[in-house]
């Protein structure tokens, strides 16, 4: 390929490597990034690619290692001092004002001066210049909560190049985007390719990165394994090098007999005010004392499906709690009903930092506790540290402010909350987010021994070991649609990702696969 | 600083390290008793008459007025609220009250004036007053005001409508006709049980009623939840829009009784009546430490909150303060209080 004969690097990382405490995030990574080409990083959640990012990005300092600009050492002193010198990122979560304008936005934080003020004209040809070069129809002053998200990532991107950037970092820009809103996306890349800007695309849409890709880099628990020209890399192999030795996986045996189906849900459809489907048509059903791993990529859907599910989201479709109808219902009249929700983000949307570890357990439970109208001190303590006991949450007693404990432990005192009110089904949306490994297993085996008891447990996960190996069953979504259903115990690896990247997987073709 | 850690809702407990941070912590959480007592100490000694019976009788009165209307204030500023509407609350109930009793109900096709009974008028009044609390709370619920600015509004409006009632003049002489059956208004405020005044009675009936709803109740327990993480308590099953606009029912109730008391303590009705009262109220609450993030706060604080409020005015009333240095002092005692809040949250490590 004339690309490789005639190949600059202009940014390099060397050994690279950062801990945080005790985790060890990377462990010496050599990375390039190649001008005039999209280096693809991928690997699983925790693999270290967003620490490697960060330290591209001047968002942080390596421990060891070091950074090579144009051949020379850099330390960069701040993300500020990384787009000086022409390296530019554009996070997944958008950092725009939504109330400025777009060239308001673009000269954030480092507005064209004139005298005292600011250059207003000056700032309005250079925006208007640079979103020219992006091909993008955008209005320098327009409203940015005026656009849409894509067109909003777009101003992002315009933001990171009005400085002149050679390096551009983006990390997982498309998991926000519509598919037209991608196409768009793409053809800027190819765009700013040609002008030379080395781009580091950071995604876990394999089929996407296939397509826009020039050379891939693997990574796996912070090390580099693979480092290859996309030519040469395929679907299956990248995802073996993701995933590693899988051979000892420990799949769960179905030992379980799922019951009556407790939850159905049919045609679930859960829409954006603008009409794009976050959840399109999803049918699916949730049986008693089963346990069912919704396995997808960011904006695949999962969490817009649980919040319907509970109640939090409106949208179409039926859905049955043991055979009632609910989806007209109200989050606490499906919770009476008991079917509760262990949401995602613990911080924002799980716990509430003013009360003690008794308050939070006890919330969905209170009418219980005080039959009187008055809630009875015993019968709260009593169950507070029933609960305790039973997740063995490390606390001292339930008078513990909820502050103090870990993330672990905070995230069982979410999912007690749940079980207070004896549930016959619960979901639960990324319950390994945030939390460590021991805590992970501790989590899991809770969940397993629940499904025992004949509790209904639908959780979502972006990790492909934690579906297979919790799960009874695997649903895939690919956005906002299902694209595989099958039990954990035939899914093949490489099928589930090629599904999550929304290539459909037909339960006749998988065991078929898993025959021969 | 809706993820501020630093105390519990009902039962905080600071761990800190060394005794004399320990000591400082606890007098820091406990300002607002400590307050009272330098307040009360400063004026015990140095204003004449201070600790004389009628003295103490009057400034038990003022108290109890500012004490109802904090505790319908903290269970709003508990929620993550703010009611500014409740002085014009008070004096729009007191001008309903005066307008039933000098005026009766005129029922307009037939020409009839009926004169309500006196239970009666503390009834349409104490209705009123939630009537007008349910327009706040839907307001901020079901079309999403902002609570400072759907109370201001209603600030006015209610204001306005006492003054439209009397063309803003005084109702005066309450004391209702034996032809109509409508005597006995001034009783509310001028009865005495063993000596107590009965509006004081009714303040503490009303804190130990409100303090053991916050406390013991899954009523209570909610408004903690919304004010601590709205979003939360909505994914536990909290009924979060009813308890937002319970909050301010309650508190347009408690309004209006104040309304009633300082009417029937004057046996008149003035429509300027209240006006400003609201800001002594959330004085008093953020004395008694609640925070007005939401989540965190005490109805036991807030009566002693009052307490400091009341004795501070009273006191300097008396030791002939100029009106113009009580509203600097009393300024500064506020914003004084805020920064030892703030203070709090760094002694006992809060994360952020």
């Amino acid at each position: 390929m004339s690309l490789l004969s005639s190949i600059k690097v202009p940014l390099r990382a060397e050994g690279v490597a950062k801990s945080y405490g005790a985790t060890r995030a990377l462990r010496g990574v050599d990375f390039d990034v190649v001008a005039g080409a999209v280096n693809v990083l991928i690997g699983e959640n925790g693999a270290g690619k967003s620490t490697l990012m960060r330290i591209l990005a001047g968002v942080e300092r390596p421990d060891e290692g070091r950074l090579l600009l144009d051949g020379e050492a850099v330390s960069f002193l701040s993300v500020r001092d990384a787009a000086r010198r022409g390296i530019g990122i554009v996070f997944q979560e958008l950092n725009l004002c939504p109330n400025l304008s777009v060239t308001e936005n673009i000269f954030l934080g480092r507005s064209v001066s004139a005298g005292l003020g600011i250059d207003k004209k000056r700032e309005h040809d250079r925006a208007a210049a640079v979103l020219a070069r992006l091909g993008a129809a955008i209005d320098p002053d327009a409203l940015v909560g005026d656009l849409r998200i894509g067109q909003q990532q777009i101003v992002e991107i315009a933001r990171a190049l009005a400085e002149d950037a050679r390096i551009l970092i983006l990390d997982e820009p498309t998991s926000a985007l519509s598919d037209s809103e991608v196409a768009t996306l793409f053809e800027v890349i190819a765009e700013l390719k040609r002008d030379g800007v080395g781009i580091v695309y950071i995604s876990h849409r394999l089929e996407e990165l296939m397509r826009i890709g020039d050379f891939i880099t693997v990574m796996r628990d912070g090390a580099l394994v693979a480092s290859v020209p996309v030519a040469e890399a395929s679907v299956p192999w990248i995802v073996e090098q993701m995933l590693g030795e899988t051979g000892g996986l420990d799949v769960r045996s179905a030992a379980n007999t799922p019951g009556a189906p407790v939850l159905e849900i049919e045609h679930a459809t859960v829409r954006r005010p603008d009409g794009m489907a976050l959840v399109d048509d999803v049918s699916l059903t949730l049986r008693a004392g089963e346990i069912v791993a919704i396995y997808g990529l960011l904006g695949a859907g999962r969490t817009e499906l649980l919040e319907h599910i509970c109640g939090a989201r409106r949208g179409e479709g039926t859905i049955r709690l043991n055979g009632e109808r609910i989806e007209r219902l109200s989050i606490a009249a499906r919770i009476e009903r008991r079917l509760l929700l262990v949401p995602e983000d613990r911080q924002r949307e799980g716990l509430f930092p003013n009360l003690q570890v008794g308050g939070n357990l006890a919330m969905s439970f209170l009418d219980q506790l005080a039959p009187r109208g008055l809630i009875s001190r015993l019968s709260e303590n009593r169950a507070v540290a029933a609960m305790i006991g039973r997740l063995g949450i490390k606390a001292r007693s339930g008078a513990t402010l909820i502050g103090a404990l870990s993330g672990g432990n905070q995230q069982k005192v979410v999912i007690g909350r749940c079980l207070m009110r004896d549930p016959v089904a619960i979901l639960l949306d990324e319950p390994s987010r945030g939390i460590d490994v021991g805590a992970r297993a501790e989590v899991f085996a809770t969940m397993r021994t629940l499904s025992a008891e004949g509790l209904a447990i639908l959780f979502t996960t972006s990790d492909l070991f934690e579906a297979l190996t919790i799960a009874d069953r695997v649903v895939v979504m690919a956005a906002g649609r299902v694209t595989a259903d099958l039990p954990a115990d035939v899914a093949d690896q490489t099928g589930l990702v090629r599904a999550a990247n929304g290539i459909p997987l037909r339960p006749p073709a998988i065991a078929a696969h898993g025959a021969i | 600083m809706a993820t501020n850690i630093s105390s519990a809702a009902v039962d905080g407990r600071a761990d800190a390290k060394d005794g004399g941070v320990a000591l400082l912590a606890l007098l820091i959480r406990l300002r607002a008793l400590v307050a009272l007592f330098v307040v009360f100490g400063f004026f015990a000694v140095l204003a004449p008459n201070f600790l004389s019976l009628g003295s103490m009788l009057i400034m038990a009165k003022h108290i109890a007025i500012i004490a109802v209307l904090g505790i319908g204030m903290t269970y709003v500023i508990l929620t993550g609220g703010i009611d500014l509407s409740v002085g014009s609350i008070a004096g729009l109930s007191g001008m309903v009250a005066g307008a039933l009793i000098l005026n009766g109900l005129t029922v307009a096709p037939l020409g009839w004036v009926i004169y309500p009974s006196v239970p009666l008028v503390l009834l349409i009044a104490l209705a009123l007053g939630g009537l007008i609390g349910l327009a706040n709370g839907v307001l901020v619920t079901r079309f999403g005001v902002a609570p400072f600015i759907a109370t201001l509004g209603m600030l006015y409006v209610a204001r306005g409508a006492g003054l439209l009632l009397s063309n803003g003049t005084t109702f005066p002489n309450l004391v209702g006709s034996a032809d109509y059956g409508n005597q006995g208004f001034p009783l509310l405020g001028a009865s005495r049980v063993l000596g107590v005044p009965l509006p004081v009675l009714i303040v503490v009936a009303l804190a130990l009623a409100a303090a053991l709803v916050a406390a013991r109740t899954p009523f209570g327990r909610h408004v903690y939840a919304v004010g601590g993480n709205a979003r939360a308590a909505l994914l536990s099953g909290v009924r979060v829009a009813r308890v937002k606009i319970a909050v301010y029912v309650i508190s347009g109730i408690c309004a209006a009784l104040v309304g009633l008391i300082v009417a029937s303590d004057l046996v008149s009705a003035h429509p300027a009546s209240g006006e400003t009262f609201e800001l002594s109220a959330i004085a008093a609450v953020v004395l008694g430490g609640a925070s007005l993030a939401g989540g965190r706060g005490t109805i036991g604080g807030t009566i002693i909150g009052a307490c400091v409020i009341g004795t501070l005015g009273d006191g300097m009333v008396m030791m002939g303060v100029s009106e113009f240095w009580q509203m600097v002092i009393k300024g500064t005692v506020i914003v004084a209080a805020v920064v030892l809040d703030q203070l709090q949250g760094r002694f006992v490590g809060t994360k952020d």
